[in-house]
């Protein structure tokens, strides 16, 4: 392969070392400023118990799970995490825009399946990681990295066991990637 | 001295735009490693690109090493810092069914913003599924509150777990991660001489 046929499949993103400085170091100041590190599951626990709360109030009210999170004073949408959910899809369309990468919308998967079957493991797999996330009390983000970075043994915890059941699976389910 | 919130050195109307500031660096700093794709996300699981694992593993050294600095420094008191409480076994089954989802969906949810954001389809399904098993949980809550708060250790901290201070465990950690760098670079290399090279979209 010459070079610019390798360059046309590999876009250009930033050295993974580089970037992996810069997330410590928003980690690092996220914990300094508020205390608490990243999270990205919990905005969508938000609008999960705001939806079902507007369609069913009484059903919540009552409710072991989502009355924790439903106060008379604000919406369960007025949360840190919601807000900061926010700026990781702002943040991704700047980054998006500056690289060149913002297409119309589009599926990406491996020539080996469909479409069809790519859309289709997409969301069996986001149904169990929004159900895992709610045992391991925070997902990617809010366990595995935050919860390691400050010394929390649950956040090793959620590491180890998500990263390596993922290794076990991925024999089995190559034929999605590769 | 932080943690600059919980010590009211910020008004607390600022929270939400600090959390929209956090929110925009770390989605940029996500799509420009290269996580707005799942076929290079799932590289790392087939040995062709380990990209996650060089961000991630550099992301959580990079900061064990800034916070403890932070304390000896005394710029931060890390009684202060949220530290995630442990529940054993309802961790390690949801670590274990999210571990499914990640290589059944390729993203996980931080990851399927900034795939969203550039457009696409795979990402947004994701999400939606996101927002349906969080919806499944919390109405089978009832069912499973026991398991939920069992095996409850409060909000222990490795060091503790170990026996060892948490100083001594981000050293570890720095070894195990500079080790891991070179072993994926070596397995990377030679994956990628017999993998047909993949085309992101």
């Amino acid at each position: 392969m010459d070079s610019t046929t390798k360059e046309k499949q590999i876009p250009k993103y930033i050295n993974p070392y580089f970037g992996g400085v810069l997330l410590g170091i928003l980690i690092l100041l996220t914990f300094y400023i508020t205390g608490r590190g990243l999270g990205a599951s919990g905005a969508i626990k938000s609008a999960v118990v705001t939806t079902v709360d507007k369609v069913a109030p009484k059903h919540t009210e009552s409710h072991t799970f989502y009355s924790k999170f439903i106060s008379s004073e604000h919406s369960p949408m007025s949360n840190w995490l919601v807000f900061e959910s926010i700026g990781v899809l702002v943040g991704g369309l700047l980054s998006g825009a500056l690289f060149g990468r913002i297409k119309k919308l589009r599926v990406e998967h491996s020539p080996k399946i469909t479409k069809k079957t790519r859309l289709i493991a997409a969301a069996i797999g986001g149904i169990l990681f929004g159900f895992g996330s709610q045992l391991g009390r925070g997902c990617s983000s809010g366990a595995a990295l935050s919860g390691t970075a400050s010394s929390s043994f649950g956040g090793l915890l959620v590491m180890l066991f998500l990263f390596g059941t993922g290794y076990i699976m991925a024999y089995f389910l190559r034929k999605l990637w590769i | 001295m932080g943690p600059l919130i919980p010590l009211g050195q910020i008004a607390s109307g600022w929270d939400f735009i600090i959390a929209l500031l956090i929110g925009i660096a770390f989605g940029f700093i996500l799509e420009a490693s290269g996580f707005s794709s799942s076929r290079n996300i799932t590289g790392s699981f087939y040995g062709y690109n380990f990209v996650v694992l060089r961000v991630f593993f550099t992301a959580v050294i990079v900061s064990m090493i800034g916070l403890e600095y932070f304390d000896y420094m005394g710029w931060i008191d890390l009684n202060l810092i949220y530290i995630l409480p442990t529940y054993l076994s309802p961790m390690i089954v949801g670590a274990v069914i999210m571990g499914v989802g990640f290589i059944l969906g390729g993203f996980c949810p931080g990851t399927s913003y900034t795939a969203i954001a550039i457009g696409k389809l795979d990402a947004i399904v994701f999400t939606i599924g996101l927002f349906i098993g969080i919806f499944i949980f919390s109405e089978v809550f009832p069912l499973i509150e026991g398991f939920y708060y069992s095996d409850n250790l409060g909000n222990i901290t490795i060091g503790e777990m170990l026996g060892i201070s948490n100083r001594l465990f981000t050293f570890i950690m720095v070894v195990i991660a500079i080790v891991a760098f070179y072993l994926t670079w070596l397995i990377e290399k030679k994956v990628r001489k017999t993998i047909t090279p993949y085309k992101f979209e």
